[in-house]
C-alpha cells in the first residue's frame, strides 16, 4: 500500500538547514495497524505529513497504491488527499460552525457528491462510530471523545485507501483513549490500513505493528501482538 | 454560481460574525450611496442649466456686416458691405429642413411717435412674422405682423407694450387706433410684451417690406436672424449650427467679393456658444462628480479587501482542514470571493437603494436656479451595479489568492 524508499528531507531554518528525514525505508501492507513512536524532533511528524502529501519530500521515492507521488501540482495533491486519505488530528480540527454531520459530508462534498447521498453516508459513518444521535451537534456541544469520533467519521467518509492519524489521543485522558483506539482497531478489523504516530507507548501496543523513530532514521520496525483496546475500557 | 451548497457556506459564514459583515458592507454601502448622490446632483445642475437655456430660443443664429479688412479681388480693405434680400432668401431655401423661423431686422432709432397729444421717441424696427417667436414675445392684444402684411406693404405697426401705456394709457384701447412715426401714419395692429426688460418693450415692429419702400433700402435689408430646429441632443443641436454657420458664412464671403480669411466682415453671434461653456462646465463637473464617488468606492473596496485578508486569516485554520480533506485551491478562492462578491453587491445594492430613494424624495424639494430634479438614469444605476460586481471582485481577489496559498500542513500545526 505505502512504499517509501531513501526518503530525505530537510528545513531550512534562517541559515541553517535542519536535516529532518535522513533515508527512511518504509513499506506498510493493506490492512496493517502502525504505529509510529519517537521523541519530539524524531521526524514522525514530518513522515506523516509526506505519506500525506501535505509535504513532499527532497529526495527519495513515495509510492502509495501503486501511484508515484512526486512533483504534484496543489491541485493533483489536493484530489489524492481526498480519494486515498483520511486525516485525523490530535486537535480533531473540526470545523467549528458546522454540526457533526455537515462535517462528515465535508470530503464527499469536495468529490462532488450530491446532497443527498453525502448525508446518507455521512449519517452511516456517524451511525459506526455511535454518535448518530448527536448528528446535528455542533462541535463545541461534543466531549473531546466524541469530538474525535466524529473526525474519525470524517476521515473513514470518502472510504481512502489509508488512515493517517496524527496523537489521536493526545487530547483526550487515557479512558477516552481507549475507546477511540477501540474504535480504531474495529476500523483495522474491517481492513482498512492505518497509521498512527504517537508518543505514548500503550496507544502503541494496541498497533500491530511499531515503528521507532529517532534522528530521521527508523532505529526499530517489530511486529506485535496488539493489546486489545476493549479490554481496558 | 447556482451552487446551494456554497451559498450555504457564505450564509454560515456571514452569521457567524454579523458585525464583521456589517461592517464590510457599510464601506461598501456608502460608497455607492456617495456615488449616486454625487451623479444625480451633477444631473441636477444639467437639467438646471438646459432648463435655463431652453428660455430663449435656444438656437438662435444672428449675422451682421462690419467693414472688410482685407483687400480682395482687386477691391479696397474697409469697404462696407450689406446683406441683400436675396442672401436671406437662398439660407431659407437652402436650409429649409433645418430653419424653424427666420427674420430680416432693418432698425431705425429715434422715429418720434405721436398720438393724440402724446409722443416719444421710440425704435422702429421692420420684420417679418417669424420675429415675434425669435424675441421671445408674446401678445398682449391684437396680432403681430402677418405674410400679407408684408406682400401689402401695409402701414401697420406692433407695438410694445410700455408704447402702449405712454401713448394710450391703456393698452387695449390701442389696437384699431391710427398713430404718426416719423411722419408717416400706422395703424397699430397688436401690442407685444418681451420679457426682456423696458428697453425691448419700447419698439414699433413694422412689416420690413414697408420698411425698405420707406427708406428705399432695397440693397441693405440690415440684420438675418435664424432658429434651427432642435435636434434630440445638445451636440447633435450644435454640431447643426455650427455646419450652418459655417457654409452660410463662406457663401456669403463669396457672394459679397469679401476675402476667404476676412473674419471681421461677416458677423455672427450664436446662442448655443454660450450654452456650450455651461455645458462643457457641467460636463466636468460631472467628471468630477465621477472621478470623487469612484475614489470613495475605491476607499470601500480597500475596506472590504482589508476585511476579507483578515476573514481569511482568522479561517486559516479552516482553510487548511478544507485542503487536506481535499478542497482544490480554485474552490477555496472561489469560496472567498463569492462571500465578497455577494458583500459588495448586497451592501452595495442597499447604498443603491438609499440613495435613489432620497434622489426620489428629497430631489424635487430642491428649490434653486442651478439645480433642477436631481436624478440618476437607469443606464448609470446599470454601470454602478457593474462596478459593483467587479469591485466585488476585485476585493475578493487577492485574500482568495492568499487563502488559496494557504498550505494545510502549516494550518493545522498545533499551537
Amino acid at each position: 500500500m505505502i512504499e517509501i524508499k531513501d526518503l530525505h528531507k530537510s528545513y531550512q531554518m534562517g541559515s541553517n538547514s535542519l536535516h529532518v528525514l535522513k533515508g527512511i525505508d518504509f513499506n506498510v501492507q493493506e490492512g496493517e495497524l502502525v504505529s509510529i513512536m519517537g521523541s519530539s524532533g524524531s521526524g514522525k511528524s514530518t513522515l506523516l505529513n509526506i505519506i500525506g502529501i501535505l509535504d513532499e519530500a527532497d529526495k527519495g521515492t513515495y509510492t502509495l497504491d501503486n501511484t508515484i507521488i512526486k512533483n504534484l501540482s496543489e491541485k493533483v495533491a489536493a484530489e489524492y488527499r481526498n480519494k486515498f486519505l483520511g486525516f485525523i488530528f490530535q486537535s480533531f480540527n473540526l470545523i467549528n460552525y458546522k454540526n457533526a454531520i455537515d462535517n462528515v459530508a465535508l470530503p464527499l462534498y469536495y468529490q462532488g457528491v450530491n446532497r443527498k447521498e453525502r448525508n446518507e453516508k455521512a449519517l452511516h459513518y456517524l451511525e459506526k462510530v455511535g454518535l448518530a444521535d448527536w448528528a446535528t451537534h455542533l462541535p463545541n456541544e461534543l466531549s473531546g471523545g466524541q469530538k474525535q469520533r466524529v473526525a474519525i467519521a470524517r476521515a473513514l467518509a470518502s472510504d481512502p485507501k489509508v488512515l493517517l492519524a496524527d496523537e489521536p489521543t493526545g487530547a483526550l485522558d487515557t479512558k477516552t483513549s481507549y475507546e477511540v483506539m477501540e474504535l480504531i482497531q474495529n476500523i483495522n478489523d474491517e481492513g482498512k490500513t492505518i497509521l498512527i504516530v504517537t508518543h505514548e507507548p500503550d496507544i502503541a501496543q494496541m498497533t500491530k505493528r511499531i515503528v521507532d523513530l529517532k534522528d530521521g532514521l527508523i532505529i526499530n520496525d517489530t511486529y506485535i501482538e496488539p493489546v486489545i483496546a476493549k479490554a481496558h475500557v | 454560481m447556482f451552487d446551494i451548497e456554497r451559498w450555504e457556506e457564505i450564509f454560515e459564514a456571514i452569521s457567524k460574525n454579523k458585525l464583521r459583515t456589517f461592517l464590510t458592507g457599510l464601506s461598501v454601502g456608502s460608497g455607492i450611496f456617495i456615488l449616486i448622490i454625487l451623479l444625480g446632483i451633477g444631473n441636477g445642475m444639467k437639467n438646471g442649466i438646459q432648463s435655463k437655456f431652453e428660455e430663449d430660443s435656444a438656437s438662435l443664429i444672428v449675422l451682421w456686416t462690419q467693414a472688410t479688412s482685407m483687400e480682395y479681388k482687386g477691391l479696397n480693405a474697409n469697404r462696407n458691405i450689406d446683406y441683400t434680400l436675396d442672401d436671406f432668401n437662398y439660407a431659407k431655401k437652402r436650409y429649409k429642413n433645418h430653419v424653424a423661423e427666420a427674420t430680416l431686422r432693418y432698425r431705425r432709432w429715434g422715429a418720434l411717435t405721436t398720438y393724440k397729444k402724446e409722443s416719444g421717441s421710440y425704435a422702429m424696427v421692420g420684420a417679418m412674422p417669424d420675429m415675434l417667436g425669435i424675441e421671445n414675445a408674446s401678445l398682449n392684444a391684437g396680432r403681430f405682423i402677418s405674410e400679407d402684411d408684408l406682400k401689402n406693404n401695409a402701414k401697420v405697426t406692433c407695438i410694445g407694450h410700455q408704447i402702449a401705456t405712454d401713448l394710450f394709457k391703456n393698452y387695449e384701447k390701442a389696437i384699431g387706433e391710427y398713430i404718426q412715426a416719423n411722419g408717416i401714419q400706422f395703424k397699430v395692429i397688436g401690442v407685444y410684451s418681451d420679457p426682456g426688460g423696458e428697453r425691448d418693450n419700447t419698439k414699433l415692429f413694422i412689416p420690413h417690406t414697408t420698411m425698405s419702400q420707406i427708406y428705399n433700402t432695397k440693397e441693405n435689408v440690415g440684420q438675418l436672424f435664424f432658429t434651427l430646429t432642435p435636434e434630440s441632443t445638445f451636440d447633435e443641436t450644435n454640431e447643426k449650427s455650427e455646419k450652418f454657420l459655417s457654409q452660410y458664412k463662406t457663401y456669403l464671403r463669396k457672394k459679397h467679393n469679401v476675402h476667404p480669411d476676412d473674419l471681421k466682415a461677416i458677423q455672427s453671434h450664436s446662442s448655443l456658444d454660450e450654452a456650450k461653456k455651461f455645458i462643457i462646465l457641467n460636463r466636468m463637473m460631472s467628471l468630477f462628480f465621477w472621478g470623487i464617488g469612484i475614489l470613495t468606492l475605491i476607499a470601500g473596496i480597500v475596506g472590504v479587501s482589508n476585511i476579507m485578508l483578515i476573514i481569511v486569516k482568522e479561517r486559516t485554520k479552516e482553510i487548511g482542514i478544507r485542503k487536506a480533506l481535499g478542497a482544490q485551491p480554485k474552490s477555496i478562492i472561489a469560496m472567498i470571493l463569492h462571500e465578497s462578491i455577494f458583500i459588495t453587491t448586497i451592501s452595495g445594492f442597499i447604498g443603491l437603494f438609499l440613495s435613489l430613494l432620497l434622489l426620489q424624495f428629497a430631489g424635487p424639494q430642491i428649490k434653486s436656479e442651478f439645480i433642477l430634479n436631481p436624478s440618476v438614469n437607469f443606464g448609470v444605476a446599470v454601470t454602478t451595479v457593474v462596478l459593483l460586481i467587479i469591485s466585488g471582485a476585485i476585493a475578493g481577489y487577492l485574500p482568495a489568492r492568499h487563502a488559496s496559498k494557504i498550505k494545510p500542513i502549516i494550518a493545522l500545526r498545533d499551537e
